[in-house]
């Protein structure tokens, strides 16, 4: 009965993965998760191996009270850390269990302590060792998301023998856990793993945090299966497996729209050399043309077709609402607008989407790279608002540039490009931004909001 | 002949133990993972990101077992704490998922 229930569980859970294809479909996918969330923690109370509730609700209720708190008073703007934050703790539940299960492996019907099944012990180490990287690693994005730690790649000479020398050496703790089968190997074990895992995100730029936060969501997906192995049980398999996947297609997609290798996204340092490099390529002085909210306002209103280009920026001034009631100024006049979003503008996969969401913009406006690229040619006006490298025109064609291949939003092609920015200064790729200078470029400079509110005045 | 000995011969019989029927599913999953991950739209990436995370917290059916016995001992302190964090992921991860599901709006 116990397995039938779970597996219903698990049922639930690829309904509502299957859900999400469509907005219209989502809300229900995600009453499918909680349903099956719910049938699992049941079915699991319900078991003869639970038999002291007293804790137990305890420990439910106080996590329960802390999440909801923190879910329903997060800033949309601060969601990606509020994800990093949360991984880090999938992370430290499974280093906990497999612990337990360490110590009391009766439980779990893998053996006695002291002597667990060799197949039970390597799928609990290799559990754990995920979940002591998921945690710390998690950590260390969360604190370059929150700005607690540099976004910048920190790099030391020896860290990549470091870090092999670290895997190595886990590997040969494995190896004597399963010999020994004692606590002080497990626990260093666990000390190794949440070293590597911190010192693996160290070295990756802030850039590439949507690669790091969908390999993290991945990496919790697997320390779920690997505990799933260790306990015999599917419905973690099943589950740790889809989220597994899940997270690695992430990676893959924003990996491919950056045109980067994983391995030289994990390898790290990205931003650091090209800021050196670019400062130089940038060449003789040339000169940008800056205008006003009002010429802005002017050349907005004038236009048949407005495409906006969100990024980071207007993430990181909430100027989201601004953007919506300009957008809606500018359809009662008539102006056919749109939304362009790349896939890794922001700073984590889908970011944009929900920014614009939470202001109100109808999802039916909003258009992925590869739907809309074709339009800009065919557009008067695009109104690039705090995005910067998905636009260079150097990943198209400038081979030398590090951003060289990387798809980019052709906003160039429309007869005028509107550019919401502080200064000239390069985006987090560190190269500078021919477009700034083109002719059809007019740069709008100052807060992302400040300028936007300024135009909706001017409107 | 015991009866564990019947169920190995068994299993072996029909293909492997208990480490394949696992292995076999965890393949199967991940191959489901893979086509349904695909079809899930790019605006919805950030929702599948926090669907995922609570769903990855139903490791806490491991907890819930390590903190089930009467005693009081080191596995189940361990098992308590990871049941609390993971309520945390659980019921922060769905209503966040939840927030973000009920701005996307079509508006007329």
């Amino acid at each position: 009965m116990t397995a039938f229930l779970y597996l219903a569980a698990s049922v639930c859970f690829i309904l509502a993965l299957r859900g999400l294809s469509s907005p219209v479909t989502a809300r229900k996918g995600n009453m499918f998760a909680i349903f099956g969330m719910a049938l699992a923690i049941g079915t699991t109370l319900a078991s003869p191996h639970v038999q002291s509730y007293g804790m137990i609700i305890t420990a439910l209720m106080a996590g329960g009270i802390v999440g909801t708190v923190i879910a329903l008073k997060i800033k949309m703007t601060a969601l990606p850390q509020l994800v990093a934050a949360f991984h880090s703790l999938v992370g430290l539940a499974a280093v906990l269990v497999a612990a337990a299960a360490f110590y009391a492996p009766e439980a779990y019907g893998i053996g006695v302590q002291g002597n667990i099944a060799t197949a039970s012990l390597v799928e609990m180490s290799l559990g754990v060792a995920i979940g002591a990287i998921t945690f710390t690693g998690s950590l260390i994005a969360f604190g370059k998301l929150q700005e607690l730690i540099t976004g910048k790649p920190l790099v030391f000479p020896g860290q990549h023998p470091l870090n092999a020398l670290l895997g190595l050496a886990l590997a040969g703790l494995i190896a004597a856990l399963i010999m020994a089968q004692s606590a002080a190997l497990f626990w260093l074990i666990v000390a190794v793993s949440l070293l590597l895992g911190a010192l693996l995100i160290l070295p990756i730029g802030g850039a590439d945090m949507p690669v790091v936060i969908s390999m993290l969501n991945s990496y919790s997906g697997w320390a779920a299966c690997g505990i799933g192995f260790t306990l015999h049980n599917t419905l973690l398999v099943i589950t740790g497996a889809l989220v597994g996947s899940s997270g690695a297609i992430l990676s893959y997609i924003m990996c491919k729209a950056m045109n980067r290798g994983f391995l030289s996204v994990m390898l790290g340092g990205f931003g650091a050399e090209a800021a050196k490099g670019g400062g130089k390529a940038a060449g003789p002085k040339k000169s940008a043309k800056s205008g006003s909210a009002e010429d802005a306002a002017f050349l907005l209103k004038n236009a048949g077709s407005v495409i906006i280009v969100p990024g980071y920026g207007m993430a990181v001034a909430q100027a989201q609402h601004a953007v919506r009631e300009m957008g809606d100024l500018l359809k009662k006049a008539g102006v056919n607008v749109r939304y362009a979003i790349h896939p890794v503008a922001g700073r984590m996969p889908g970011h944009m989407n929900v920014l614009l969401a939470e202001a109100n913009v109808s999802y039916d406006e909003v258009f992925e790279l590869d739907d809309i690229n074709r339009d800009f040619a065919s557009t008067d006006v695009a109104y690039v608002i705090g995005a910067n490298d998905v636009t260079n025109p150097a990943g198209k064609n400038d081979p030398k540039s590090p951003i060289y291949g990387m798809p980019i939003l052709d906003v160039e092609a429309s007869k005028t490009v509107l550019f919401v920015k502080r200064s000239l200064a390069p985006g987090y790729a560190g190269i500078d931004n021919e477009l700034f200078y083109r002719d059809n470029t007019m740069m709008l400079f100052g807060d992302a909001k400040k300028v936007t509110e300024e135009i909706v005045k001017a409107l | 002949m015991q009866p564990e000995m019947i169920q190995q011969a068994a299993s072996a019989a029909c293909g492997g133990g208990a480490f394949m029927t696992a292995f076999s599913v965890f393949v199967l999953a991940v191959f489901v993972g893979y086509y349904v991950v695909w079809s899930v739209t790019p605006a919805l990436h950030s929702p599948l990101m926090s669907v995922t995370n609570a769903i990855s917290s139903v490791i806490i059916v491991g907890a819930l077992v390590a903190a089930g016995p009467a005693l009081m001992n080191t596995s189940k302190t361990l098992g308590l704490c990871a049941v609390a964090l993971a309520a945390v992921n659980i019921f922060g991860g769905f209503i966040v998922t939840q927030r973000m599901l009920q701005m996307f709006k079509k508006r007329k």
